[in-house]
């Protein structure tokens, strides 16, 4: 695998990275964390689907996963820390051998555990059992449905996808997911099925559950708009179908100085499958480790440190400032 | 060549360096017009693709093609948009058949 390119435009106004930190400082802005309340996991890039605009490349075919050795470092670390929040994410986290027991270990040690779960994964062999597994570990689920129409969301996530996902959410349903005074928590996360920003998310909320209800049956708690960032499998989508300029400077244009205090990587650090640091999972899709100065790996991570850590930017940190912004939970303005 | 280049959509600006009073009234309404208010951004964004189609602007065609999607509508929302506009331009024609046939019938026995 080749090392990950950034986007680049014509226009040198919209390039990486000096032109997010002078937008930032046009509107006497500095982004620095704030705390450290979440520790994003990425156990890897094996996933059952290749989704077209997977910013992880992840893939059936991705043989880079979190080891139990590193799983373990990761697990000191939420003992000695006691993060309020343990976000596990991959690749489909769950096809990790190990995945299991870092839900099982974060929670008995008190933190909150979010999983992005991707539904169809619940019909690979041996992971039928998830909907009980996450119940008994009262585990926040968290996962993709870019759309309520199958049309759109098979586009992006292939073929037959949109199908098994309402088929998993009947099954989350039935076990308390996603039901009103269920006390399960089920969001979905809406993605843009192209290269255009995400519709206002509480419009499209109430789309979601007015369409999936009367045309499925299916409920869930609340729909996080995300942006697509322009890395990876997407970036590779937009200069294929000659979107990069366009989109970037959508981007750069919709810039909103109000969505910085909210940015997700004030709030989170983000540690891969070898056990290595980033500001978040885009920084470490692109390889751009945590500042030098700070520790590099989950097992000499020290919080006093991160608190107030100067994050890494580029040109796609234009995706999370865009419009109402993005992060891991969505809208952030 | 095409006569409508895609990126003069971005120049529209430039029409402002004459008479930039004029552009800055007509963008100040314009902005408004875009608003949340008794109808949403999305109803709005609707219209604009209706009207566009209408008026069959290649620039507003791509404009509110684009702010329909990001105003969350799909393509099946836009394709019956796109027929209400169609629908009048056609019935606007058909409609006019009365006229033809009154001038028909004011020369016929």
């Amino acid at each position: 695998m080749s090392r990950p390119s950034l986007p680049v435009v014509e226009d040198s106004s919209l390039r990486a990275p000096a032109a997010f930190e002078q937008r930032l400082a046009e509107h006497g802005l500095e982004l620095r964390a704030a705390r450290v309340e979440t520790l994003q996991v990425n156990v890897g890039k094996l996933c059952n689907q290749a989704c077209k605009h997977c910013h992880v490349d992840a893939s059936p075919r991705r043989t880079e996963i979190m080891s139990a050795g590193v799983a373990e470092q990761v697990l000191e670390a939420v003992r000695r820390f006691r993060f309020p929040v343990v976000d596990i994410t991959g690749g489909a986290p769950e096809l990790n051998p190990n995945f299991r027991r870092l839900v099982s270990e974060s929670r008995r040690l008190g933190s909150h555990v979010l999983v992005r779960h991707n539904l169809t994964v619940m019909f690979e062999p041996g992971q039928e059992v998830l909907p009980e597994f996450f119940r008994a570990h009262a585990v926040e689920v968290v996962s993709s449905l870019p759309y309520f129409l199958g049309q759109q969301t098979d586009a992006q996530r292939g073929p037959g996808v949109f199908d098994k996902s309402i088929e998993a959410m009947k099954r989350l349903n039935a076990v308390g997911y996603g039901i009103e005074g269920g006390g399960l928590t089920l969001n979905l996360v809406y993605n843009p099925v192209g290269a255009f920003l995400p519709p206002p998310q509480g419009s499209i909320e109430a789309d979601f559950k007015r369409e999936l209800l009367a045309r499925h049956g299916v409920t869930f708690d609340r729909l996080y708009t995300i942006t697509n960032m322009p890395i990876r499998r997407f970036l590779e989508y937009l200069r294929r179908s000659g979107n990069e300029e366009r989109y970037m400077r959508k981007l750069v244009q919709a810039f909103n100085p109000a969505t910085v205090e909210g940015l997700m990587c004030r709030t989170l650090v983000s540690v891969d499958w070898t056990g290595r640091l980033y500001d978040c999972d885009f920084n470490q899709m692109l390889e751009l480790g945590v500042d030098a100065a700070l520790p590099q790996t989950i097992a000499d991570f020290d919080p006093a440190t991160f608190a107030a850590r100067r994050i890494v930017t580029g040109a796609h940190c234009f995706g999370c400032t865009a419009g109402a912004g993005s992060s891991c939970g969505g809208a952030v303005a | 060549m095409s006569y409508y280049e895609e990126e003069d959509l971005g120049r529209f600006g430039d029409v402002g360096k004459h008479r930039p009073d004029l552009f800055e009234k007509f963008m100040a309404w314009y902005q408004a017009c875009q608003e949340d208010g008794a109808l949403s951004r999305r109803e709005k964004a609707l219209i604009g693709l209706a009207v566009a189609h209408a008026l069959q602007c290649p620039y507003c065609i791509d404009a509110y093609s684009q702010s329909c999607l990001e105003a969350g509508s799909n393509l099946e929302q836009m394709t019956e948009a796109i027929h209400m506009a169609s629908a009048l331009r056609g019935g606007a024609s058909l409609v006019h058949g009365v006229q033809a046939h009154n001038s028909v019938n004011k020369v016929s026995m």
